[in-house]
C-alpha cells in the first residue's frame, strides 16, 4: 500500500532536512522524499499543505500501568493516547505491579502491545529484582525478552555496592542502564523542592543536593565501569551543570528531562495543587531556566513526557498523599513546541529532542525520515490551538496541571509502519 | 496558575479560615475586635450567647489533640452551636474512606462548619476547594492545624495576646524560638505579624530546625539565642516534639535546653517588659524552665483564655458571611 503525504513542511532532525516536499511511503517504509519513486502508486493521499511532517515521536518514559495498575490506565487507553499525541515509539519504565523483572512479563507486555494500535512499546527492565535494590534482575534474559535498558524507575537503589555491581554486570554485556539521580536518604519523606514555597506551605522537602550527590556517585561509577548510562529526569540547575561538565570531560552519558519541568516550577504548586506533585519535584525558576538552557545546548539530550496517568481518587488527596505525575503523551509535542517557541529554538532542533535523540538513546531504528527508514510519521499543525480538557485527552489519566489551558500544536495524522493509525480532522 | 486565596469570597469576605497568609489586615482586625467582648462572656455566670444556635459544627480531628479540640468545642458551645466531635485518627484510612468521602458524608448530615485537624499540610485547603467545586459554598472550614503548614486560630490568639499587652504591632520585636521547621504555629504567627506591620520578626534555632529560605517569610534568622533575644518585646517559645530526638535533628533534650531553653538569665536580655508566650502544651525543662513559665512575664495562661474568645470570633464571623 502506497501513501503520499503531500506538500507538507518536511522536518527530519536526523538529516537536517527542513523543506516543503511530499513524502512517499511504501511497504511500511519511507520510499522517497520529494519526487515519487518510479512506479509508485498512491493508494491514499494525505494533504499536508501548511502542516509539518516529521518522524514519529520517541518517548523515553511512558507508564502504561500494565500489568497490575489497570485502574489507572491500560495498554489500550495509553497506546491510543500515544498515537493521538504523535508518539510512535515509547519506552515504559518497570514500575508496574509486579515490576518488569521477569522475562515472561516483558514478553506478555510486548505481545499485548503488538496487537494494539501499533505504537512500538519498548519495555525498560528492572535493574534489580522487584526493584528492591538488593539483587540483580536477570538482565540477559530480560534483554532477550525485549528490554532495551534497565532501571529502578523511581525506586531508590541505596546500596552503592549493589549499584557498582549492577553497572559492572550491565557493562559486561553492553546493557544500557538508566538511573534517576536522587539520594534516597536526602529525599526521604520529601514531596516538594526544598525552597521558599515548601517552607511557606510546610511541605516536607527534597533539597537539590539529593540530585547532585547521587549524580556525583553515579558519574564516579560510570568512570569506573564504562557502563552505557542514561540519566533520567534531571531537575536542578546544579545537576545540569554537572552533566555538562561530565560531557565536556568526554564521559559518554546521556540525559533527559520531563517536559513539565521545562514549563513549571514550585510556585505552580499554588495552594497545594496535587496536579503539581511530580517526581522529581518541580524546583525553582532558576532550576527551570537551567533545564531549558540545558536542552537548548544539548546537555540534556531528550525531552520525555514522563507520562503518568493517575486516577482521580489518587489525586484528590492532600498534596503529599496524592499520586505524583501527570498524563503527558498527548502534551509532549505541544509542550515541546511551546518551549521551542519561547526559547527561539528552530523546529528541527526542538524535534530532535523528541525524535532522533531519544531513538539513539534507545538504540532503535526510529526518529528518521531517511529513505528506507520505517514509516513512523507524524503530521501536525504547529499553530493549531486546542484546549486541554478531560474530553480532549485519549489517556485514561486526566491529571495534568495544564487542564483548561490552551496549547498550540495538534496532531493530524500518525503513521506507524506505514499504516495510518490515528487521524484527526 | 496560583488561585485566589480560597478562604475569601469574591467580595473579600472570610468564608473559611485556612491560613493567615494573605489575610488582609482589616479582616484580622475584625476578628480580634470581635473577640474582645467574647472574653467577658467566659467570665459571666451564663457563659453563652445565641449567635450560632441551630448550627452543626463538626470537630473533625484526624490527628489527636485534646487542647485545641476542647477549646474549639467550648467556643462553639458558648455560641450555642451543636458540636459533634469526631476523632478519626488513623482508623478511617484503614477502613478505606478518603478524607473527602468523610467530608461528603458529614455534609449529607447537614454540617454547617468543619473544624479540621490533619497531619498533612494542605488538608483544609483540599476540603475547602472540594466544597467549592461541588457547589456547597455554605459549608465552612476552619483549619485547626494542617501538618506543618498553618494553625491560623492559634496565630490569631497569639496576635490577640500580643495586642492585649503591647498595643502597637508597628513598634515590636518578636522572637520565635525553637522548631520552626515543623511548626504550623510559627508559620501562622509570622504571616499574621507581617500583615500587621511588625518590623522585626526573628526566628531562633539550630540550622536543623529552621527551614530553607525562611527569610522569604520576612524574618531574620538567628542561631545564637542570646543575640536573638536581645531587646525584643515578645518571646514565643515553640514546643519541641519528643520525636525530634529521633532523626538526627538534635542530640538531646539536655543540649537543646542548654542552647535554646528559655531561662530567666536569657530572658533578661529581652526588654524589661517583654512577655513570654507558648502555644502549649509545654515541655518544662526542655524549651522553657518553670521559673519563666510560671513567672510574672509569662502570658501563657491568658493565651488559653483568649484562645476561646478568638475561636468564637472566627466561627461567628465565618458563619455570618
Amino acid at each position: 500500500m502506497g501513501i503520499e503525504i503531500r506538500g507538507g513542511q518536511v522536518v527530519d532532525p536526523a538529516s537536517g532536512v527542513d523543506r516543503v516536499a511530499s513524502v512517499f511511503v511504501a511497504d511500511g517504509r519511507i520510499a522517497a522524499v520529494g519526487e515519487a519513486p518510479q512506479g509508485f502508486r498512491a493508494d491514499r493521499t494525505i494533504g499536508a499543505e501548511g502542516l509539518v511532517v516529521a518522524p514519529g515521536l520517541v518517548d523515553l518514559a511512558a507508564r502504561l500501568r500494565e500489568p497490575g495498575l489497570e485502574h489507572k490506565a491500560t495498554l489500550d487507553s495509553e497506546i491510543r493516547a500515544a498515537i493521538a499525541g504523535g508518539v510512535t515509539s515509547l519506552a515504559c519504565p518497570p514500575d508496574t505491579d509486579p515490576p518488569l523483572d521477569e522475562p515472561g512479563l516483558v514478553e506478555m507486555l510486548r505481545q499485548r502491545a503488538r496487537f494494539l494500535h501499533r505504537a512500538h512499546v519498548y519495555p525498560v527492565g528492572a535493574l534489580t529484582r522487584r526493584l528492591e535494590g538488593a539483587e540483580l534482575a536477570e538482565m540477559g534474559e530480560l534483554a532477550g525478552a525485549g528490554c532495551v535498558a534497565f532501571s529502578q524507575a523511581d525506586r531508590p537503589l541505596v546500596d552503592t555496592q549493589v549499584l557498582l555491581r549492577a553497572m559492572q554486570y550491565a557493562a559486561t554485556f553492553g546493557h544500557r542502564v538508566w538511573l534517576r539521580p536522587q539520594d534516597a536518604h536526602l529525599a526521604r519523606g520529601g514531596v516538594a523542592h526544598d525552597g521558599e514555597v515548601a517552607t511557606r506551605l510546610g511541605l516536607p522537602a527534597i533539597p537539590a543536593i539529593a540530585e547532585t550527590l547521587a549524580l556525583a556517585t553515579i558519574l564516579a561509577l560510570v568512570r569506573a565501569t564504562g557502563v552505557r548510562l542514561h540519566l533520567c529526569r534531571l531537575s536542578s540547575a546544579e545537576g545540569v551543570a554537572m552533566v555538562r561538565a561530565a560531557k565536556a570531560e568526554g564521559l559518554a552519558v546521556t540525559a533527559d528531562v520531563g517536559v513539565h519541568h521545562l514549563h513549571l516550577c514550585d510556585v505552580d504548586v499554588g495552594w497545594f495543587d496535587p496536579l503539581a506533585n511530580f517526581i522529581p519535584p518541580l524546583r525553582g525558576t532558576r532550576d527551570r531556566d537551567a533545564l531549558r538552557a540545558g536542552v537548548a545546548d544539548g546537555t540534556i539530550d531528550a525531552i520525555c513526557s514522563d507520562h503518568a496517568p493517575v486516577d482521580d481518587d489518587a489525586k484528590q488527596l492532600p498534596f503529599a498523599e496524592a499520586d505524583p505525575g501527570a498524563t503527558g503523551l498527548e502534551l509532549l509535542l505541544p509542550l515541546t513546541l511551546k518551549w521551542a517557541a519561547e526559547a527561539r529554538v528552530p523546529l528541527g532542533q526542538a524535534l530532535a529532542r523528541i525524535t532522533s535523540r531519544p531513538a539513539g538513546i534507545l538504540g532503535i531504528e526510529a526518529g528518521s525520515l531517511a529513505v528506507g527508514a520505517p514509516a513512523d510519521l507524524v503530521v501536525f499543525d504547529p499553530r493549531r490551538p486546542w484546549r486541554v480538557e478531560r474530553g480532549a485527552l485519549e489517556s485514561q489519566g486526566k491529571n495534568t496541571p495544564f487542564l483548561s489551558l490552551e496549547l498550540e500544536g495538534r496532531v493530524r495524522a500518525t503513521l506507524v509502519g506505514g499504516a495510518v493509525v490515528h487521524e484527526r480532522a | 496558575m496560583v488561585a485566589r486565596n480560597p478562604q475569601l469570597t469574591a467580595e473579600g469576605k472570610l468564608t473559611h479560615l485556612l491560613t493567615l497568609e494573605g489575610l488582609p489586615a482589616p479582616v484580622i482586625g475584625e476578628i480580634l475586635d470581635t473577640a474582645n467582648p467574647f472574653v467577658s462572656v467566659g467570665e459571666r455566670e451564663v457563659k453563652k450567647v445565641p449567635l450560632l444556635r441551630g448550627k452543626a459544627i463538626f470537630n473533625l480531628f484526624f490527628e489527636s489533640s485534646t487542647r485545641t479540640r476542647t477549646t474549639f468545642e467550648i467556643a462553639a458551645k458558648r455560641l450555642s452551636a451543636d458540636v459533634i466531635n469526631l476523632n478519626i485518627g488513623a482508623s478511617s484510612t484503614s477502613k478505606g474512606e478518603t478524607l473527602l468521602d468523610t467530608v461528603d458524608n458529614l455534609v449529607a448530615m447537614n454540617a454547617d462548619m468543619f473544624v479540621v485537624r490533619h497531619a498533612q499540610s494542605g488538608a483544609a485547603h483540599l476540603i475547602a476547594s472540594h466544597l467549592a467545586a461541588t457547589g456547597r459554598p455554605h459549608v465552612h472550614v476552619v483549619n485547626a492545624g494542617d501538618g506543618r503548614h498553618a494553625h491560623p486560630s492559634q496565630g490569631l490568639l497569639d496576635l490577640y495576646t500580643i495586642r492585649h499587652y503591647k498595643k502597637d504591632f508597628r513598634a515590636l520585636s518578636v522572637a520565635i524560638v525553637g522548631d520552626v521547621l515543623h511548626s504550623r504555629v510559627a508559620r501562622s504567627l509570622i504571616h499574621g505579624l507581617s500583615t500587621l506591620g511588625t518590623p522585626d520578626i526573628r526566628v531562633i534555632g539550630p540550622a536543623t530546625l529552621l527551614p530553607t529560605g525562611v527569610e522569604a517569610l520576612g524574618v531574620r534568622r538567628f542561631h545564637d539565642m542570646r543575640s536573638g533575644l536581645a531587646g525584643c518585646d515578645v518571646v514565643v517559645m515553640l514546643r519541641l516534639q519528643n520525636e525530634r530526638m529521633r532523626g538526627a535533628l538534635l542530640p538531646s533534650t539536655g543540649e537543646y535546653f542548654a542552647h535554646y531553653g528559655l531561662t530567666a538569665e536569657k530572658l533578661a536580655l529581652a526588654k524589661a517588659d517583654a512577655i513570654v508566650m507558648h502555644p502549649g502544651p509545654m515541655n518544662r525543662g526542655v524549651e522553657i524552665e518553670s521559673a519563666v513559665a510560671d513567672g510574672a512575664r509569662s502570658v501563657i495562661l491568658p493565651q488559653v483564655t483568649f484562645g476561646i474568645a478568638v475561636r468564637m470570633a472566627v466561627m461567628s464571623i465565618i458563619a455570618g458571611n
